[in-house]
């Protein structure tokens, strides 16, 4: 098995939100910001490490026929387990991520990453996965919420490009983002080809 | 090792040891965390306090806790109340705000604790209000200035764009004197509820 | 079979060449532009040089945005923009925008309406949404302040911020003020705050008629939309005159019969069949008087005409027309 390939498929070819189109709760929900898009794909990234990581080890001993349950505990007590950490030692994270933290359980990023491949492959491998697969999130939140919040406040990561008057709000509302992730699908599938 | 086949008896097994596991885990990391996160919110809180009252060595009493969640830290330097929009209905909802007044009831600053408000809209409410912008409620006193919105007939700016968000925020800050400094608060229509508790509160603070 | 010969020889079936009827997507843009020219005088008469400048650009730019996405981004070989089309939604969009508003807002209004309402999805009879409502509803989201600062009507000269603003009619009554809303009259001139070409509903009922007497549109859908928000807030206002206005205020006021003429009979993004129409109409003025009353929006005429747009889809699926020899087939089998 070729590592490098498993790392970089979930960056480019299998890009989990703009190839695969999955997770799209959080990616709409939580990218009103550079920042916070990045954030949240970062938090996502340290779940779906570990979750690949700790299914790939006991995916053996997990009979076929309850095997999502036990995939969705395992996924819940580390969001918990992050989440409980992040309160105790990161505060700053917790006040502009504390909200969305719970959802990370629901992402289907890291359930099917978990049935598709982790449940497939050996730890080293899954591993790779869940880094690849993260990264591919948060360059992808990142992007999203740059756009959102550049056409919506003429900021990016604090920088001012433009004059906050002259934003379009939409984009920082709910509409914005998705026609901004609509045309930003665009933009990649012709770029790849 | 081989798959474990789908028996009853595997099946039972293996969800109950990953579930005590896991229990067991986050048992342990809440164990660890308690201490830290609780000293973080105290002191946040702590942080809060003597910001809206604009004294950093303010000693902080126990609050006086009432039925609806308000809670009254009355202090020497004025007394800071943390209070929620009364009626839930602001844009993301759990608008909960500090208000800090000084002993005439002057508003002496606010800090908002937690908000669901819109970014870029209605989350600005963090600054909005604050000295020199153009919401600006410090220095105002529920029991002299009307604080409702213009478009409700009152004196402060509301939020471009978020008028609910700012009632919202203006009737917490209401809902807040009124804990602190009495008066008969009637939430349900902002500007008529002004006018009623208004003369309630005067009197109150007067004796 | 008889009843099947009998009607067969009711239809005269030729060999071609058939006679054009004449109706074309040129003929019928125009038409609505020529309907739209009363409006447009009475814009000009009550807001000047600025109404002047917003139109213009907007109907210049959604022209020019049309011609340069066809010709760069779809790399298209028939130029689409000589249909008219795109110069009645620059039409539209401008009617729909305040007429102080900056000339960059307007671009943007443009830009939107044609590029994300009308060319992403392939261009005119393709998109699902009217297109001037997509570039204001966007506007309206976008840029909240300058979108809801309405000029007084009676400033020839003023361009931009320089204008006095004014409540509209509808703004007042979201505030609560019933006593300042204007009268009757005064809503049906259009000597009212507004965008520019909503507040005249005489000149917009004038082009109303010149459509129905050229066959360019039938009279469910406005029929329908006016005669649903007059009997709903007819009835509220029976109730309770304290809190409700008098239907005409709902009929005259705001956008309503621009938008029940001319934005909800948009060819491509309204039902095909007359029962299809009818629903289509009803449910829009009930959602406009829905969002109007209890929304936080003052105003819903554009927000229910692209909510209905959406289900137009769905409303064809369910009133498609009879094929011919259908009832027949039905009747048959019982």
């Amino acid at each position: 098995m070729n590592y490098l390939k498993v790392l970089f498929n979930g960056i480019v070819k299998e890009n989990p939100t703009f190839v695969l189109l999955l997770g799209m709760c959080p990616t709409l929900g939580t990218t009103s910001s550079a920042l916070n898009g990045m954030s949240m794909g970062l938090a996502t990234m340290a779940v779906l490490i570990f979750s690949n990581l700790i299914i790939s080890l006991i995916k053996n001993l997990i009979p076929d026929m309850v095997r999502i349950p036990a995939f969705i505990v395992v996924i819940a007590s580390l969001v918990t387990v992050l989440q409980m950490l992040i309160k105790a030692y990161a505060p700053e994270v917790d006040k502009s991520l504390g909200l969305f933290i719970p959802l990370i359980v629901v992402n289907c990023i890291i359930l099917g990453r978990a049935e598709a491949f982790a449940a497939k492959n050996n730890p080293v491998a899954s591993v790779l996965d869940g880094v690849g697969m993260g990264l591919g999130f948060t360059i992808a939140l990142t992007l999203l919420g740059a756009v959102r919040e550049i056409l919506g406040t003429g900021h990016v990561f604090g920088v001012e490009l433009f004059s906050e008057n002259y934003g379009a709000l939409v984009f920082v509302l709910a509409p914005g983002a998705f026609i901004a992730l609509g045309y930003l699908i665009a933009v990649i599938n012709k770029i790849r080809g | 090792m081989k798959k474990l086949q789908s028996t009853w008896y595997n099946m039972v097994i293996v969800l109950t040891l990953i579930c005590a596991i896991a229990s067991g885990v986050l048992a342990y990391v809440n164990n660890k965390t308690q201490g830290p996160i609780n000293a973080i919110n105290q002191k946040n809180l702590e942080d809060g306090i003597r910001k809206v009252l604009g004294d950093d060595k303010v000693a902080i009493p126990e609050p006086e806790k009432l039925e609806d969640g308000t809670l009254i830290y009355r202090t020497e330097k004025g007394v800071a109340v943390q209070s929620v929009d009364p009626l839930n209905a602001s844009f993301g909802g759990g608008l909960t705000v500090l208000t800090g007044f000084d002993t005439d009831g002057n508003i002496k600053g606010y800090t908002i604790l937690k908000t669901a408000e819109t970014p870029g809209l209605g989350a600005k409410a963090d600054t909005w209000f604050q000295e020199g912008e153009r919401g600006c409620i410090i220095g105002m006193n529920p029991s002299k200035n009307k604080m409702a919105v213009t478009k409700d007939g009152g004196e402060v700016d509301a939020i471009t764009a978020s008028t609910i968000t700012s009632r919202a925020f203006l009737r917490a800050v209401n809902a807040a004197f009124h804990a602190a400094f009495g008066g008969d608060v009637d939430v349900c229509t902002n500007a008529s509820a002004q006018q009623k508790s208004d003369e309630g509160a005067t009197e109150q603070v007067n004796n | 079979m008889g009843s099947l010969t009998q009607s067969m020889n009711k239809l005269i079936i030729s060999l071609s060449p058939h006679v054009h009827g004449g109706d074309s997507v040129q003929k019928n843009m125009y038409g609505v532009c020529l309907a739209l020219v009363p409006a447009l005088a009475a814009s000009l008469a009550f807001f000047g040089v600025g109404a002047a400048a917003v139109l213009a650009t907007s109907v210049l730019s959604c022209v020019f945005f049309e011609w340069a996405i066809a010709k760069f981004l779809l790399k298209t070989e028939r130029c689409t923009i000589c249909d008219g089309s795109a110069i009645l939604t620059g039409l539209l969009l401008g009617f729909n925008l305040p007429s102080n508003l900056p000339i960059w807002i307007v671009l943007i209004g443009a830009l939107v309406a044609i590029g994300i309402g009308k060319m992403t999805f392939g261009g005119l009879g393709c998109n699902p949404f009217n297109p001037a409502l997509v570039g204001r509803v966007f506007l309206l989201i976008s840029f909240p302040v300058q979108m809801t600062t309405w000029p007084e009507p009676g400033q020839l000269t003023a361009m931009g911020a320089d204008a006095v603003t004014a409540a509209t009619p509808l703004g007042l009554l979201a505030a609560g003020r019933i006593d300042e809303i204007p009268g009757a009259t005064d809503l049906l001139l259009g000597n009212v705050g507004g965008s520019l070409g909503e507040v005249s509903a005489l000149a917009l009922l004038l082009g109303l008629a010149f459509m129905l007497w050229k066959k360019i549109i039938t009279w469910h859908i406005p029929i329908s939309i006016l005669s649903t928000v007059a009997v709903f807030t007819g009835v509220l206002y029976l109730i309770d005159p304290t809190t409700y206005v008098n239907p005409l205020v709902h009929l005259l006021g705001g956008g309503m019969i621009l938008g029940a003429c001319y934005m909800a009979t948009d060819y491509v993004t309204s039902p095909m069949t007359r029962k299809g129409q009818i629903i289509y109409g009803c449910s829009i003025g009930f959602l406009t008087v829905v969002i109007r009353l209890w929304g936080a929006y003052p105003e819903g005429m554009s927000f229910a005409i692209l909510i209905m747009n959406a289900f137009t889809p769905l409303i064809n699926t369910y009133c498609k027309p009879k094929r011919f020899g259908e009832m027949a087939k039905k009747g048959g089998k019982k």
